[in-house]
């Protein structure tokens, strides 16, 4: 072949000229390259409308992300509960009744008696099998005093091994002994939150603090309880008594907790608690305000709180317990995370289809506006694979900056989450990743069709287009 | 630059053979070529005239190889391009043929550089290598200062010289020029024209569509167009042709 050679183009050029029917050529990184300079060229020459047009894929990306975030949360919750109560425990609680039927009858008398009585936990222990009344405990709430200074907290009266079957930690100290629980010793460990409160200053080992007219030495100092899930069964039913009283009650997230020896408590305010709160005076007689019910490794949990419930039901008339069993919080709070991953997962599948759409729709729009362009790089010499490059690598672009932009946005929609909603969110790394590709993947979807259409144009008539 | 070869050396670039192409509108089907014959040898400086409707568009759009004969063959520099694949034929009008438009067809976005890059582009031309190219042409068309302009800032002869060092990009072994100069005024047009003249003395060959008798002046070789048919061509194939639209006429009146 004589052809002429243009002088400026050099034989690199016409070397060049042979790879071109490739097969790999749709997927030449170089091709690929200056296909996303020229795409952002074009997306940015049109700024608001490609903002508007990803802002679909913006909120699906974003939903993506804060689904993941809560769901992850609220099972790490679940999980730490769990480790906090024991997956192979029970737990009864004693819930005083809201006076309705017997309302008059209860008004008379002096003592309300309620909860979990001894001759439960007999029953208990001799049908269920595979049980052991591990952590029994009993509650009072009143002011703590240490000289001036004053708090409204718990009083769990419970037995040395607490700690283990409840997975707490001893922060300072130690925790009483099981020769303090015999001999009824005036000893405490009290919770973190509590030492701060009542002791600002100073380590509070070894010093006193005072309830009603009792004096406790503190031996140690244990976690505060995060979750909050032991207060939170442990003291609904007298919380709601003490309303009127608890006027300065502190943050209701972190109980503020004395635990003194089980026998000391009894010994100190005997069966009956008398409680004075502004003026009115309060007495109740409660065996039990809670009792951990440990299951041995064998034996299901599931049944055998079914078991421990029936016997509640025939020895009490009321409702006055409550029966918390953990695992069922743990599948109660896999089922809300399950919710929630539905909720957010359909609001994320409706933005992304919809954002899908309102992209396919600009980018038919598109298309039909640059039909003119798409006939001069075909005359030009492109190939209909390389409108379909052209116009596919744009839609992916703009699925992907809307991608980008939401990953930001579902960054920050868990933090506030977490203030506002006070629910813990966990950002897995993967979370943003899958996100991001899902929103490419949407991109490549949505843009097939139109960059199709684009490549499919006849040349002569695209040229002809106004 | 080498002398102008006398006709006889000269290499036919294009062949048509007896090309028809029919559009179907409904039940009836309007010919619009009906039967050119015409070869351009390498060098040609062409002008193609003919009233509207004469087929002259169908006819550039065949020989650009933007659309295909319905009947017929058409071979460029020996090779047949009459029935080739979609892909192949934009490789043909890549690589061997370069376009002029009347209304400059320069893509608004893209600067003067970038436009004359566009061919090199989709021939796979590195971008180092395709901007000194496209920076030598623009220097040739005499816009050399003007390579980061876009062509909404140039005027009408202005973007008609980047449309010609588009066309060039590519080393071309026809230009086809359809109304080059339909919408510039005289002088602009006479630019043009000087630039087509200037390139034909290289040895470019070119194809100039129009209706400007004064263009066709300036041309070697004149064809006219006639109800689809080369009805005269001054390098004396009016005959045959003449013929057989006689006869076609006489067949299907």
């Amino acid at each position: 072949m004589v052809r002429q050679t243009n002088p400026v183009l050099s034989n690199a050029t016409v070397t060049s000229f042979q790879k071109l029917n490739s097969p790999l050529q749709l997927i030449n990184p170089w091709r690929v390259k200056r296909s996303v300079i020229l795409g952002l060229k074009s997306l940015w020459l049109h700024k608001l409308r490609s903002l508007l047009t990803a802002m679909g894929i913006v909120f699906g990306v974003a939903s993506v992300i804060a689904m993941l975030a809560i769901g992850e949360g609220a099972s790490y919750e679940a999980q730490l509960q769990l480790k906090n109560l024991g997956s192979q425990n029970i737990i009864l609680t004693s819930v005083k009744p809201t006076n309705t039927s017997t309302a008059g009858e209860e008004e008379r008398s002096l003592v309300i008696e309620y909860g979990v009585t001894y001759r439960d936990l007999e029953q208990i222990r001799a049908t269920v099998p595979g049980v052991e009344i591990a952590v029994p405990g009993r509650r009072i709430k009143d002011f703590l005093w240490n000289q001036t200074r004053s708090i409204d907290a718990e009083v769990l009266g419970t037995v040395p091994w607490f700690p283990e079957m409840r997975n707490r930690r001893m922060v300072e100290g130690r925790f009483f002994l099981q020769i303090e629980m015999e001999g009824c010793d005036p000893v405490c460990v009290i919770n973190e939150e509590l030492a701060a409160k009542l002791f600002p200053l100073s380590s509070p080992i070894g010093k006193e603090i005072r309830l009603q007219r009792n004096y406790f030495k503190i031996v140690g100092i244990i976690e505060t309880n995060a979750t909050g899930a032991n207060t939170e069964f442990g003291s609904k039913g007298m919380s709601k008594a003490d309303e009127s009283g608890a006027g300065d009650s502190e943050d209701a997230d972190l109980p503020m907790e004395m635990m003194i020896p089980l026998s000391t408590l009894e010994d100190r305010f005997g069966e009956v608690l008398f409680k004075y709160r502004s003026g009115s005076f309060e007495a109740e007689k409660v065996d039990f305000h809670e009792v951990t019910v440990k299951i041995d490794d064998g034996y299901p949990v599931v049944p055998a709180a079914e078991a421990i419930r029936h016997i509640l039901e025939r020895n009490h008339k009321e409702v006055d317990y409550k029966i918390t069993v953990p695992l069922e919080l743990l599948r109660r709070a896999e089922r809300t995370k399950q919710i929630f991953n539905i909720v957010l997962g359909s609001i994320a599948a409706i933005s992304l289809l919809v954002g899908g759409i309102g992209i396919m729709n600009i980018m038919l729009a598109t298309v039909t506006e640059r039909t003119r362009e798409i006939g001069i790089r075909r005359a030009l010499g492109a190939k209909q694979r390389d409108i379909v490059l052209q116009f596919l690598v744009e839609t992916i672009l703009l699925s992907g900056a809307g991608g980008l932009i939401g990953v930001g946005l579902g960054l920050g929609v868990p933090v506030i989450i977490e203030k506002f909603a006070n629910m813990m969110t966990i950002i897995q790394f993967w979370a943003p990743t899958l996100a991001f590709s899902i929103s490419v993947l949407t991109g490549v979807i949505f843009g097939i069709y139109p960059a199709i259409r684009a490549a499919s144009m006849n040349p002569v008539e695209a040229l002809r287009h106004e | 630059m080498p002398p102008k070869p006398r006709m006889s050396d000269r290499r036919p670039i294009i062949e048509l053979r007896d090309v028809e192409k029919h559009y179907g509108m409904g039940e009836i089907t309007v010919k619009a070529l009906r039967g050119v014959t015409l070869t351009v040898y390498e060098g040609d400086y062409i002008s193609i005239l003919g009233p509207s409707g004469c087929g002259k568009s169908t006819l550039l759009n065949i020989l650009g190889c933007l659309d295909q004969p319905t009947e017929g063959d058409y071979l460029l520099e020996g090779e047949n391009v009459a029935n080739l694949a979609d892909d192949d034929l934009s490789q043909v009008r890549g690589k061997r043929l370069g376009f002029i438009f009347q209304s400059y067809n320069l893509i608004q976005q893209l600067t003067v550089v970038e436009n004359i890059e566009v061919p090199l582009y989709y021939q796979g031309i590195s971008e180092k290598e395709s901007h000194e190219i496209a920076a030598s042409l623009a220097e040739q068309v005499g816009l050399g200062s003007r390579l980061d302009h876009r062509p909404a800032e140039l005027s009408g002869g202005q973007q008609q010289r980047v449309a010609i060092a588009r066309a060039l990009a590519n080393d071309p072994a026809v230009i086809l020029a359809d109304e080059a100069t339909g919408n510039l005024d005289s002088k602009s047009g006479g630019d043009i024209l000087q630039i087509f003249d200037d390139l034909n003395q290289r040895g470019k060959t070119l194809i100039l569509i129009t209706h400007d008798e004064g263009m066709a002046d300036r041309t070697s070789r004149v064809i006219r167009l006639k109800d689809g048919l080369i009805h005269y061509d001054s390098m004396g194939q009016a005959a045959p042709s003449e013929m057989n639209y006689k006869s076609k006429a006489l067949s299907t009146g």
